[in-house]
């Protein structure tokens, strides 16, 4: 049995080693307990594409599932694409949503202890496409669409 | 903890012990430290680019892993072939083939672009890849060798030991035959697209994984103020000879095949005349180096009271270091020929089309190619220390075989 | 993924089969006006109808010359630098035949290979290959491996070396991934002409013709049908969907 014990702890060590670069965090809000809530900026629009406690939740899973569709299968709508999200959340001050720490999405990612890898490749500032001006008039044409004309 | 653990025939040297471990630590924080570097300012810091995208790590990380598969053949020997020689030896010859196999990994892994995306690598596989192929077998080799290593040590699984055994051997085959063919699969490179590749890599795994365990043996009875038996020496020495005498022969026929088909003229040119630093690395590395003085070291005659000059660590040591050249020629030397796409035109183009690339690694390639080597023996040192990995022949028997053979 | 999120998902689904409907009776022609061979509506994913393809006629590109290069770079957000470590998506090759010295100049871009190599190679599946023949690395997947620009025979990808910043929203790309031509996938989708082959058009040149190589009426299966053309390293049968005219 010691000599299995031993053999689990060598083996560890190697994990250890191998695991170094594995490392994630998992978000949590429960974990921030205590700490103030951020403070948003609100979006343009009257509002978001679903639920904001909807969304506190599961956006994750809308872009994620969203950017297998847009990319593998070529799929372009825009209610839950990342694009659109930038174009109503990017902050007045900064014009981005993650270059500084009051912008929306570092505000809460922060807030939660999150840290996605998007901005690593994603522009976080809105393009000169807009997103919404294509799509909105197509779902709802008479609604004016504020968002993104910049 | 240590003391109580310290079985070894000779001392215990622990300040040496911690000394080694602190070598083998540095070395490995060497790496971390150019694998956080690069995770944060990207490869831009290392000699590598978009013609020579694989470099040094990669040369230090295939050596590893293909050794790995080598180390593993002195168990194969002892408990597919019934050597009791090698039995005895197969506990380290595991342990060495995990710990190998480990340094090749982790710089493989450190030198990734995403390495936060490890556990996509492992997860995620696409079938068609050998790449992916590669990274099963690698599992799998740590779970197969690491059960055979404790059928090996435990005495109530030894029965086990056998077919455990047996898995091994093919496991390390086919592992040793994808690597190769990490290479033979790619068709578009003059240096690389030929069947030979795979069983090229399977020799060369024995040479370089007995070497190897030749060096860390030679070590290992030094240490411990203990002499190998002659009888065992000469096996081991001559089972080298036959592995590294087979590898010039593959080298060989590799270069002599390619003569044949025209349009590897060029490659072979490239390789073997006018190369520059990789005709070089060629000769004096691989072929001299890594094979022509260590046969000439392994096969010179001594007389009985030179014994002491056995080239049990020379000979292997110069292998290893020229089969590091061997696998800078392959990986390095294939990817610096200029790619054909026309062929009989002169081509010419902003990047780098036409043109012998050239390749200057940096130190943090260095600091991650030597951090694997590092991570082996680190292993090694620890394991080695708190198991019991000195091969226990039994000499008695040992020396009545010696006067019959 | 929860089954309350599932069916949120399928409501969007329908919801946007639905207003795609009427948003085709709104815009009408409006919309339709442009390409409409190549267009089609967001939700509506590319399909294997359809194979993108295009045709360069060396004959007409300029010696030195590099509007496609230049625009590329622009539509991608490239530096356009052409040091070791630079991303060259696109690129112009001059080559000269040894025998007979005649000299041309093409321009070279990932060839979107059918049997891709690079795909084949890739061990996450991060390279792939979208249902209407455009090859494109899914960046949420690569590690960065750099094996598919081994096993590319067209040198046609790159390794971002160092961290980006003010990426084009349309075109995401970063550090210790690779990447190469997409035929600007972004402007395909909306049912334009990928970048170099507007410029080159622009210019007067008209070197490139880009098109849907699986309708015969499409002006790059009509000039394919009518002249000779060939595969860059024909030998190698990946049937690339960028074929080449007078070399
Ligand atoms: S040209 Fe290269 S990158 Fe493009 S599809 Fe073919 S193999 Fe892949
Ligand atoms: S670098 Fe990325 S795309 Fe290329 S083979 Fe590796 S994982 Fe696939």
């Amino acid at each position: 049995m010691a000599r299995l014990a031993s053999y689990l702890r060598a083996g560890l060590r190697l994990a250890v080693l191998l695991g170094v670069t594995a490392l994630m965090a998992a978000p949590s809000f429960e974990a921030a307990a205590g700490v103030e809530l951020p403070k948003l900026e609100k979006g343009k629009g009257e509002k978001c594409v679903e639920d904001t406690a909807f969304m506190r939740r599961n956006h994750m899973e809308l872009l994620k599932h969203h950017r297998n569709e847009t990319l593998r299968q070529g799929i372009r709508t825009t209610k839950h694409s990342l694009k659109a999200c930038v174009e109503c959340h990017a902050s007045g001050k900064t014009g981005s949503v993650a270059s500084s720490k009051e912008d929306f999405c570092v505000a809460c990612h922060s807030y939660a202890g999150a840290k996605p890898d998007c901005w690593d490749c994603h522009a976080t500032k809105p393009g000169k496409h807009s997103v919404r001006q294509a799509a909105q008039p197509a779902v709802s044409p008479l609604m004016p669409s504020s968002g993104g004309r910049q | 903890m240590a003391q109580q653990l310290c079985i070894n025939q000779g001392e215990c040297r622990t300040g040496q012990f911690f000394a080694l471990l602190a070598l083998g630590g540095l070395v490995v924080l060497g790496a971390l430290f150019a694998f956080f570097t690069l995770e944060h300012h990207g490869h831009i810091l290392t000699g590598m680019n978009n013609q020579i995208v694989w470099g040094l790590p990669h040369v230090f990380a295939v050596f590893l892993i293909v050794a790995a598969s080598g180390a593993l053949n002195v168990a194969s020997i002892g408990s597919v072939f019934g050597k009791q020689v090698y039995k005895s030896r197969a506990p380290l010859s595991g342990m060495l083939a995990l710990a190998l196999l480990a340094g090749g990994l982790a710089v493989l892994v450190l030198d990734l672009g995403r390495p936060d995306r490890l556990v996509v690598a492992m997860t995620q596989y696409n079938f068609k890849s050998i790449f992916a192929w590669n990274m099963i077998f690698y599992n799998g080799f740590f779970a197969i060798v690491g059960l055979y290593l404790i059928t090996l040590m435990d005495r109530k699984l030894k029965a086990w030991s056998k077919p455990v055994g047996y898995m091994a051997f093919f496991w390390r085959l086919s592992l040793t035959t994808a690597t190769g063919s990490i290479f033979g699969f790619l068709v578009a490179r003059a240096g690389y697209n030929s069947a030979l590749m795979a069983p090229m890599f399977v020799i060369m795994s024995f040479a370089y994984g007995l070497a190897i365990f030749m060096v860390v043996q030679s070590s290992m009875y030094r240490w411990n103020g203990l002499r190998l038996d002659e009888g065992v020496r000469r096996r081991m020495k001559n089972l080298l000879a036959v592995f590294v005498g087979a590898s010039l022969y593959f080298t060989i026929v590799f270069h002599l095949t390619n003569l044949y088909f025209a349009k590897q003229w060029e490659f072979e040119r490239f390789i073997l005349l006018d190369g520059g630093i990789y005709t070089k690395v060629f000769w004096v590395g691989q072929v001299v180096i890594g094979g022509i003085v260590p046969l000439i070291l392994l096969f010179m005659p001594r007389s009985k009271d030179a014994q002491s000059m056995c080239f049990c660590f020379l000979a292997p040591f110069l292998v290893i270091l020229g089969g590091v050249a061997q696998m800078y020629v392959t990986i390095v030397g294939g990817q610096a020929f200029p790619l054909v796409m026309f062929p009989g035109h002169e081509v010419q183009s902003s990047f780098y089309d036409g043109v012998v690339n050239a390749y200057h690694p940096g130190i943090y390639e260095w600091l991650l190619g030597l951090g694997g080597v590092g991570v082996t023996f680190t292993l090694t040192v620890v394991a080695v220390r708190v198991f019991k990995f000195m091969p226990q022949d039994d000499f008695q028997t040992l020396q009545a075989r010696r006067s019959t053979d | 993924m929860s089954d309350s999120m599932n069916s949120k998902l399928e409501d969007r689904r329908h919801f946007l089969k639905t207003s795609a409907v009427v948003a085709g009776v709104t815009l009408g022609p409006g919309v339709l006006f442009f390409g409409v061979a190549q267009s089609r509506a967001p939700e509506e994913g590319a399909s294997s109808n359809q194979r993108w393809g295009m045709l360069i006629d060396t004959t007409k590109c300029g010696d030195g010359c590099s509007d496609c290069v230049t625009a590329c770079n622009t539509e991608n957000g490239l530096t356009g630098h052409t040091g070791p470590q630079d991303s060259q998506w696109i690129r112009k090759v001059d080559i000269k035949d040894l025998r007979t010295g005649y000299v041309q100049s093409l321009p070279m871009l990932c060839q979107h290979c059918e049997n891709a190599p690079c795909v084949d190679v890739c061990p996450t599946g991060a390279s792939m290959k979208r249902a209407d023949g455009i090859v494109l690395v899914d960046r949420h997947s690569c590690i960065g491996c750099r094996y598919c620009m081994m096993a590319c025979p067209y040198k046609a990808r790159s390794f971002v070396h160092e961290p980006l910043t003010d990426q084009n929203p349309e075109v995401p790309r970063g550090k210790g991934c690779v990447e190469s031509c997409t035929f600007c996938v972004q402007r395909v989708d909306r049912g334009d002409k990928p970048a170099c082959v507007e410029a080159c058009d622009t210019k007067g040149h008209k070197a490139m013709l880009f098109g849907d190589l699986k309708d015969p009426e499409s002006e790059v299966s009509k000039a394919l049908k009518s002249s000779d053309s060939v595969e860059v390293r024909a030998d190698l049968a990946l049937h690339t969907g960028v074929r080449y005219q007078g070399i």
